[in-house]
Order: structure tokens, then sequence, then C-alpha cells
């Protein structure tokens, strides 16, 4: 199909292999007339998002919501027969109940092969949200659990009303954004449109840190546990903090560059060593933790060296090193092969079309790939171990002396047999948590950004 | 930009040409920088070897090698090192956490790919990839805490119902069911769900559509067409992706310590207590390790070495092969 383009017109690209069509402005200019193009057909839809007819009609839905029901009664009335009180009991005898009840109902129903497609959908879906329950119970699990250390007691009418202005503030927050954005969509944005959720949201988030900041029990986050008993009041993760700073500093100090590079080595230079590097690599993302601190203590520590801070951050390197470059290369593997054969063809050398063409591009995903490599360092307990050792007295050397951390402090309280201390493990375990979860988020946001600017959509 | 069209209107094809080109100074240090960078990774692995069986020597030549890897005493003041039976119970854990975790890792794989609407997706994927980041140590924590109670009640039901099977049958009847290998195996089954998961999510994804959407317009139902199209085709990258959560699971340390008991004999009722794992001997004993025994734990953390190496290459090498082949 052909078509006449005016001065500036929209025209779709085939991108990619795997079919994803961008729209692009292309300014044809200081060409007399209208020029022909070979444009191919727009697609009428995703072409990623496969076909899937749905067989699910309303009389599968009162089937599901019948065997769903027979689940529960059957459940109940044999937990109430045979006297027993578990709840866990009761989920696994009404989960059987509804998935045969399923199977059964389709069979008499239909046939042999939509009942049988049935009974496997219902698996795959009990499936999917089995391991969301889980991610989420675990997660909230951790939180209620250690919350109550990282803030101040105060009279439960206190806490109604700051959870309630918060909760408010997000309400807001989010509703202004959501109508925003479908004025935006509908084509009547204006300057307010644009402005108004940012203006509401920072101000929605200065408003949930004075409500919030000032419960937040700071002794928890500026004391160390060096003076405090295990039977006393008080004490903080000051120390631990220190640490986890300056040994996830120089890890990361030690395996970006490394990751880097050889991802580099592996998907720019291709030399002779990629073969066996790449092998290696992979070797290495499998290498349990414990290993990596071993080798450290093997190598360093008890080679007259003694436990240190540093010697963590080598151990954490070690671990950083396979999933940084990993991710990285798939990074390095999204890059158009265009920008980097016009960068040579300009009669650019090779490091210069890839440090000034293809790591700026890659940039976000690089951050990204670094982020995620802190995230699953910053919680390894075995290998600090090994080579940090763990103190309750904060000490700012991270090369010499044994230090603590996050996850040692978690560790040696777990130890003990005392409410009190594993209450403490408790909160340091939120804090922790949190700090994966905030690395993680953040890793993502990049990385999407960065993505979104490369395909330039 | 689109190209030019050719003369009788064809598209030229983009293929790149070979680019020859003299490589100046600074390309010479630039790959022998990188080359550096990738010649450090191949050094740390060497050096691991390399450094454990030297340290491990002298405490296998005191045992012996044959005791080493069958016995199961440890006791380092008769320069006793066995690792026979925790080796035994480092793969009934695993074991374990395979039962349990692969029918859900795949049954998640085929959820995200298949089943799940196309706006829960990325979530989704989000969410196995933040499962993967939590920290083993609060993994074990909410095993100790909050899952330990739940199982044992499992456990017993299990002890009672299923003891036809050897696995689940009970030594004595008042043995305590908590901070046993089944208890154990489940925590770190959640652990190696989002390895399972990704592979073999990524090797599943790989399926020419065209097959899939040959089976549903020939009328298959849709576990028709993940029976007879997505599972063949997926079939060496699952086994891969299985063999790389086998890996995982040998290795997982911290969140096992928490939740079991360490004994050095093979366990094979994995509803008792008492379990243990190689990891889990070198975290417990390293902090009053003495002389010799120091050389034991090495030893010991030499033959995890090798045995997660020897998985790990192998699960990888199925697993690229196979995306490879697809």
């Amino acid at each position: 199909m052909t078509v006449e383009l005016e001065r500036t017109d929209t025209l779709w690209l085939e991108d990619s292999p795997e079919g994803v069509f961008v729209e692009e402005e292309v300014e044809v200019a200081g060409v007399g007339g209208p020029v022909v193009l070979d444009e191919p057909e727009p697609p009428a839809v995703d072409p990623d998002v496969p076909f899937r007819p749905s067989a699910f009609g309303p009389s599968d839905r009162l089937e599901m919501l019948l065997a769903a029901v027979s689940g529960l009664a059957f459940a109940w009335a044999l937990c109430l027969v045979m006297d027993w009180s578990h709840p866990l009991t009761f989920a696994i005898w009404a989960i059987v109940w509804f998935v045969a009840g399923i199977y059964v109902t389709a069979r008499a129903r239909t046939s042999k092969v939509v009942a049988m497609d049935r009974l496997v959908t219902t698996l795959i879906w009990l499936s999917g949200a089995f391991a969301v329950a889980v991610l989420g119970w675990m997660i909230v699990f951790v939180l209620l659990e250690g919350i109550g250390g990282l803030v101040d007691d105060l009279p439960r009418g206190q806490w109604v009303a700051r959870i309630g202005a918060v909760a408010l503030m997000v309400a807001v927050a989010v509703g202004v954004r959501w109508r925003s954005g479908r004025r935006e969509a509908a084509g009547s944005g204006t300057v307010v449109t644009r402005l108004l959720p940012k203006v509401v949201g920072s101000a929605c988030a200065v408003g949930a840190l004075v409500v919030l900041l000032p419960v937040i029990n700071t002794e928890f986050f500026t004391a160390d546990i060096a003076e405090v008993g295990p039977l006393d009041e008080g004490g903080g993760i000051y120390h631990a903090l220190i640490g986890t700073l300056e040994q996830i500093t120089i890890a990361t100090i030690i395996s970006v560059p490394i990751a880097i590079l050889t991802a580099i080595y592996l998907h720019e230079i291709k030399g002779r060593l990629a073969v066996p590097v790449r092998f290696i690599v992979d070797a290495m993302s499998g290498l349990p933790s414990i290993v990596a601190g071993l080798i450290v203590f093997t190598v360093w520590v008890n080679a007259g060296r003694g436990f240190s801070g540093a010697s963590a951050g080598v151990a954490l390197a070690i671990i950083m090193i396979p999933i940084v470059t990993r991710t990285a290369e798939e990074i390095l593997r999204t890059i158009d092969d265009g920008l980097r054969e016009s960068a040579l063809a300009l009669g650019a050398p090779q490091w210069r079309a890839v440090v000034q063409v293809v790591l700026p591009t890659a940039r976000a995903g690089l951050i990204t790939a670094s982020i995620l490599g802190v995230a699953r360092a910053i919680g390894e307990t075995a290998p600090v171990l090994l080579t940090a050792f763990g103190s309750a007295v904060t000490n700012y050397n991270p090369f010499s002396a044994p230090q603590a951390d996050l996850p040692l402090f978690i560790w040696g309280l777990l130890r003990e047999p005392n409410e009190a201390q594993i209450a403490r493990a408790w909160s340091a375990a939120v804090v922790l948590l949190l700090l994966v979860l905030v690395l993680f988020i953040t890793a993502r946001v990049i990385g999407e950004r960065g993505a979104r600017q490369r395909t330039g959509r | 930009m689109p190209e030019a069209p050719a003369p009788d209107g064809v598209p030229i094809e983009d293929v790149p040409r070979p680019i020859v080109q003299s490589r100046t100074f600074g390309d010479r240090v630039f790959r022998s920088i990188s080359a550096g960078a990738a010649a450090t990774c191949l050094l740390i692995m060497f050096t691991t070897g390399v450094f454990l069986t030297w340290k491990a020597f002298p405490a296998i030549s005191a045992t012996g090698p044959v005791e080493f890897l069958t016995g199961d005493t440890w006791q380092p003041d008769d320069e006793a090192f066995g690792v026979g039976g925790l080796l035994i119970n480092t793969i009934m854990i695993a074991l374990t956490a395979l039962v349990v975790g692969v029918p859900v890792a795949l049954g998640l794989a085929l959820f995200i790919n298949e089943y799940s609407p196309a706006k829960l997706r990325p979530l989704l994927t989000g969410g196995v990839d933040l499962l993967a980041a939590i920290p083993s140590l609060i993994f074990g924590m909410w095993g100790l805490y909050a899952l330990s109670e739940p199982l044992s009640g499992v456990a017993e039901w299990m002890a009672s119902h299923l003891n036809a099977i050897p696995l689940f049958r009970l030594t004595e009847p008042d043995v305590s069911l908590t901070r046993s290998t089944f208890i154990a195996g489940f925590v770190v089954a959640i652990m190696i769900t989002p390895v399972i998961t990704s592979v073999s999510r990524d090797v599943m994804a790989q399926v020419p559509r065209v097959q899939c959407e040959g089976a549903l317009g020939l009328g298959g139902s849709r576990w028709g067409m993940i029976r007879d199209v997505v599972l063949p085709f997926g079939k060496s990258g699952i086994v891969g992706s299985i063999l790389l959560g086998f890996g995982r699971a040998l290795g997982e340390t911290i969140a096992v310590v928490l939740v079991i008991d360490l004994v050095f004999q093979p366990n094979l009722n994995i509803l008792e207590q008492g379990s243990g794992s190689i990891s889990a001997l070198i975290a417990t004993k390293f902090g009053e390790a003495q002389g010799l025994e120091i050389n034991g734990l090495i030893a010991a953390g030499l033959a995890l070495f090798i045995m997660t190496l020897i998985v790990n290459l192998i699960a990888r090498a199925i697993v690229n092969r196979s995306k490879l082949t697809g």
C-alpha cells in the first residue's frame, strides 16, 4: 500500500523483529512535491497479545460459584464432624472439594476434554493465587511483627487520626492524577491538568512526612546496642546501618565496574574468552552465597588479616558480579545495532562507539542492573557472617576489626532466647525489607523509564 | 528512517556488512581493560577452587576421603569429619523443596504466560522478581515464626494418614515434628520458585505463537495446546530450570539454619525433628571452630561447591541449548 506524504506525516515503522510498531514524526524537508513511500499496514491489534478465545460463559460462572460454595460447606461439615480446628486443614479440604466439583460438573455437562481444560485452568489459577498470597502473607507478617519497635508508643486514637490523614492524602493525590490523566487522554489537557497532579502529589508527600515523621522511634536509628543489656529497653541499629552502608559501598565499587566491563566484553567485543567467561559467570550466579563468604574467609580473613567490613564487601562483590553482568548484558542486547554501526560508520573507533553511544543509551538499564545487584547483596547473611563476623559496637573503620550490618544484627539477636531481642530483630527485619523494596522499586522505575526512552515511546 | 526503495519498488534488505577496521591504540587499551575484567571472573572461580582444595586437604587427609564423604560423625577432637549424613540431608531438603515448589513454579509460569489478563502480567513478573530479591534471612524468620506451627499440623496429619509411605513414618510416636526436613523443604521451595518460574517462563515464551494459534484453531482446548505444543517445546528448558532450582536449594543457608535442628546422621523420616545441610553446618559451627575444624568446615564447603557447580553447569547447558534450538 502506498501513501502520499505531505511535509510532515505520521508513519508506521517496524522497529524490531518482535513487531513492535513505533509511531514517529517524519520530516520530509526540501523535497519538491509529495513523496511516495512504502508503508506497512498499521496493525489492527497489538501483535504481542495473542488472541485467546474466551470459553467462559454465565453458566460456567454459576458452576464455579456452586463448586466454591459446596467446597466451603463440605470443608465446614468435615471439620465439624472430625473435630478439626486448624484453618489450614479447612482450606485444604475446601480447595480439594472445589477443584473436584469443577471437574465433575464440567464432565457431566460437557465433555472430557473441556472438563480437563477447566480442571487445569483452575489449578493454574490456584498456583498463581498461592504465589501471590504467600508473598503478601510474608510481607504483611514481617511488617506486623516488627513495626511496633520502629514507632513511638501512642494512644490508639492518635494512630487512627494519623493513618487516616495519610490515607486521605494518598486518595486525593491518586484521584487528582487519575482525573487529569483522563482529561489528557481525552485531548482536553491544559497547563492545569499537567501541573496539578505534580503539585498536589508533592504537597501530599510532604504532608504525609509531616504526619508520620514525628512518630518514628528515632533512638532505634541513632543508637547501637553496645551498652544495652538483653532485657533492657532501647538500643538501635545505628552500628548495623553504618556497617551495611560501608560494606555495600565497597562491594558496589568493586563489582559494578568489573561486571559492566565483563558485559561489554561479552556483548560488544565478543573476544576469544567470551565462551569460557559466560560459562563461568553462569557458574558464579549459582554459587551458594556461603561459599562466597568461605573463599574470602580462606584467602583473606583466616590468612592472618582478621574480620573486617572490607572483606565482607569483597564477598558481597562476588555475589553481585554475576547478577549485574547478566542484567547488563541483557540491556546491551536491547540496544539497536544501527546505533553502533552509525557510530562506526562515522569513523569512530570501537571504544568511542561504546563509551559515547552505547553506554549513554544503556545508562538507565545499567543503573537498574547495579541497583538490583545491591538489593540482592544487602540482605545476604551467610557471606558477611564469615567475613565481617558482626559486632555490638559502632565500628566506622571497614578495614579493621569485626563490623556489624543489618542481616548480621538480626542473625545475632535471633539466636538469643529472649523476647525483647527477638522483637528488636523483627524491627530490624522491617528496615531491611523496606530497604530491599525501595531499592527494587527504584530499579524498576528507572529501568522502565530508560526502556521507554530507548524505544522512543 | 525507512530505506530508499530499490528501482523495482522492493525494499533493500537490511543486512549489516562485516566491518574491517584496523584497531587504534585506544581500541587496544579498551579491549584489554574489558578482557581484564572478564578474566577477573575466571580468576575468582579458579581461586575459589584452588584455595578451598588446598585448605581442605589437611582435614580430608586426617579423616580419609571415603570416611569424609560417607561418615556421619563430626568430632574435631578426634579429627573425624564426616559429612555423608549431611550430604543426604541436604539432598533430602532440596528434593522436598522441588516436590513442593516445582508444581507451583511451573503453574505460575504457565499462568503468567497463558492465563493471566495482559494488564496483570508485568505486575506478576515484577512480583516473581521481588520474591527472588527478598533476603533469605527474612524467609527463614517467616518460616520459623509463621510457617512452622501450621506445617507441623500438616506433618502430624501426614504421619497419621500417609504412613504407608516410608518417608512419612515416625521412629517413635511422641517425636517432635517441628524443625524438620519437611518444614525446611517448604521454606526453600518458596525461595526457589522464582528461579524456576522465570527461567521456564522465558523458555516457554519462545514457543512459536503460530503453532499455539494453530492448535487452538484446530479446536484444541487451552490445556490441549499447552500439553501438545508448549510443554513439548519447552521440555528441556523446564528440566534445566528445575535443575537450577535444585542447585539453588542445595546451597541455601540461612533460611535452613533458622528452621532446622542440625543433626549429622542421615534422617530419612522427613517429618521428624532433626535435619541438616552442609551450609547449615558451616554457618553453625563456624563461630567456635578452632584449628583443624576450620579446615574441616572448608572441606565441607568444597564438597558443596563441587556439588552445586556440577548441578548448575548441567542445568545451564540444558537451558542454553533449549534456547538455541528454540
